[in-house]
């Protein structure tokens, strides 16, 4: 226990508590929801989950090196056409599927985060933005490799740890692949929360803070700043993946700038400065939008005006409403 | 033995010359103070010096090697740290955190991205040994945005001195902080290099009781150039020198 916590005032301390019980009732809450909820939400909320992994990643760019991307959904997009190539040439082993949409994201996310990391600020958020536009474009427009604007079909895959062939869709996406994503998106957390508990993390706090000092200090910014574009790419497509599942369809739409901005905004909801911000800030979006959409076509202006709210009032994100603590704050 | 050496530096900001001719050398066991009045060049001799500007002409270099083809991140592996004029902290990292970016990068192990850092004792071993040279040992979990402005001047100087540099320039240190913070920066600053093994100090000051308090040689500048170089006592004798850089006999 730090000192800092040691001599906080007791009710500070109790905050403290509760905001640690927070991503567990959370997690625990998101295990429980296939028993408290119909198909329709747990579906969602298996898609909320593929966008929460992404978000994870995202995070190490924006709350722990200081850069935002504008072009993040690119990875997405890798992630769902890897699904839709592997289960097309029947290869149909999520693992096999995973494993090459991180081998994708890295083989893409060096070179373009080699270019797009000498920018910092809104420079490095534009750059981000043209290369997702760029693989938009070619998405689009090279049908017979892409499937053009109608893209591509995902057939369902298939875990090593169930055998899924005697189960209709509804029953595999919300039993065991859901609970086999639950458990992906978990270890993935616990993957992120050792990197920014490194020293790795900490020295990408560092330049978020300060980047000459850092180099000053002996911190290789540059290379510290493309470690994380590339495992935010790999957790990007990973999500991807996942999101792309209960879908069953790849299309260039996972790679458009509005996509990239739904992910800053789910960001922004549930805040980047705490551990469990990405995955509320998911969960909560996912379920408002599909609850907008059914009441009114004009779920933007709905969405544009939350959006202002919680940039004014709660510039840290809902999160930040119960915990005020930066979670990586030792 | 010399460890940084300038020979006939010029540079150059548009078509004003900040820095006219400079040419030094830097020895093991010296406390060198850079003073002049406001504008004389001290602060861009400095930039120059630690390579985050080139030089126009001229060369500079560190152990042999040219200062302006590395990086700062090549002339701390090679032994060279810094601080700065302003308070140049990182805002929402702790004491203990910003001492063990240094510490970590000391000790090689900034690419272990899956290692934890809580668990890491050599890092933390480190970090609380500069923390109690520089008196933060009460102070390790605060964030540095909320110390005073002499803790927070201290601890940028304390975490270049995390690094275990052979040299460190120091940029005004006591700028900005008050009179009896000034001494107690300068105490802990000359006890910490000696614990430290700190070869040398370059530090430019305009406080003339620290500059012949605490200097082995004192370099003034002028104008871009050096007007004189030399102990604090022949400094002293010079008249035109006091006059011209202090403004007082």
């Amino acid at each position: 226990m730090s000192l800092a916590e040691t001599t906080a005032a007791p009710a500070t301390r109790n905050m403290a508590k509760f905001a640690y019980a927070v991503p567990v009732i959370g997690f625990a809450l998101i295990a429980v929801f296939p028993y408290i909820a119909g198909p329709h939400y747990t579906i969602l909320m298996f898609s909320a989950m593929g966008f929460a992994i992404a978000l994870f990643g995202l995070n190490l760019l924006f709350g722990f090196t200081g850069l935002l991307p504008f072009g993040h959904a690119m990875f997405l997009a890798i992630g769902a056409y890897t699904a839709a190539y592997l289960t097309a040439a029947k290869y149909m082993s999520l693992e096999l599927i995973l494993l090459t949409a991180a081998a994708a994201a890295i083989v893409i996310a060096i070179p373009v985060g080699l270019l797009c990391i000498r920018y910092i600020k809104i420079y490095f958020g534009m750059l981000t933005l043209a290369f997702s536009m760029l693989l938009y474009s070619f998405l689009f427009k090279f049908y017979k490799i892409t499937g053009g604007d109608e893209g591509l079909r995902i057939k369902m895959p298939t875990p090593s740890l169930f055998d899924l062939s005697k189960h209709d869709t509804i029953t595999i996406l919300t039993g065991p692949l859901y609970y086999y994503v639950f458990g992906l998106m978990l270890v993935l957390a616990l993957i992120m929360w050792r990197i920014v508990d490194s020293p790795f993390g900490l020295g990408l706090r560092a330049i978020r803070e300060n980047e000459q000092k850092a180099k000053y200090l002996g911190v290789n910014v540059q290379r510290y700043r493309l470690v994380a574009f590339v495992v935010a790419g790999v957790y990007g497509a990973l999500g991807g993946v996942i999101v792309a599942i209960p879908v069953g369809l790849a299309d260039p739409s996972l790679a458009y700038w509005v996509q990239s901005g739904n992910l800053v905004f789910m960001l922004l909801l549930g805040g980047y400065t705490n551990f469990f911000g990405p995955v509320l800030g998911a969960v909560l979006f996912i379920f408002f939008q599909d609850q907008l959409m059914s009441y009114t076509e004009y779920w933007r202006l709905t969405f544009g005006v939350l959006l202002a709210v919680i940039v004014i009032f709660f510039p840290n994100g809902l999160m930040a409403v119960i915990d005020r603590r930066r979670w990586w704050s030792t | 033995m010399t460890l940084l050496q300038a020979i006939d530096v010029k540079r150059f900001y548009g078509v004003f010359c900040a820095l006219d001719g400079v040419s030094l050398s830097i020895g093991e066991g010296e406390h060198v103070s850079i003073i002049g009045p406001n504008g004389a060049g001290k602060t861009t001799l400095v930039n120059v010096l630690t390579g985050l500007i080139p030089p126009s002409t001229g060369s500079v270099s560190f152990k042999g090697h040219d200062v302006g083809r590395m990086g700062p991140l090549r002339l701390s592996r090679l032994g060279m740290a810094r601080s700065f004029q302003l308070v140049n902290i990182f805002p929402l990292l702790n004491v203990r955190e910003t001492i063990a970016v240094a510490a970590i990068s000391n000790l090689g192990q900034g690419g272990r991205i899956f290692a934890s850092l809580r668990a890491n004792k050599s890092v933390w071993e480190n970090v609380e040994r500069v923390a109690h040279l520089f008196g933060f040992t009460a102070k390790l979990e605060q964030p540095a945005k909320s110390l005073s402005q002499g803790d927070k001047k201290l601890l940028d100087v304390a975490s270049a001195f995390a690094l275990k540099p052979e040299i460190i320039l120091l940029d005004e240190p006591t700028s900005g902080v008050s009179t009896a913070e000034k001494a107690k920066i300068m105490q802990v600053l000359v006890e910490a290099a000696k614990h430290t093994g700190i070869k040398a100090i370059i530090q430019v000051e305009h406080d003339m009781d620290i500059v012949f308090g605490y200097s082995s040689r004192i370099i003034a500048v002028h104008n871009g150039r050096i007007l004189a170089d030399g102990t604090p006592e022949a400094i002293r004798a010079q008249a035109d020198v006091m006059t011209t850089v202090v403004g007082r006999l």
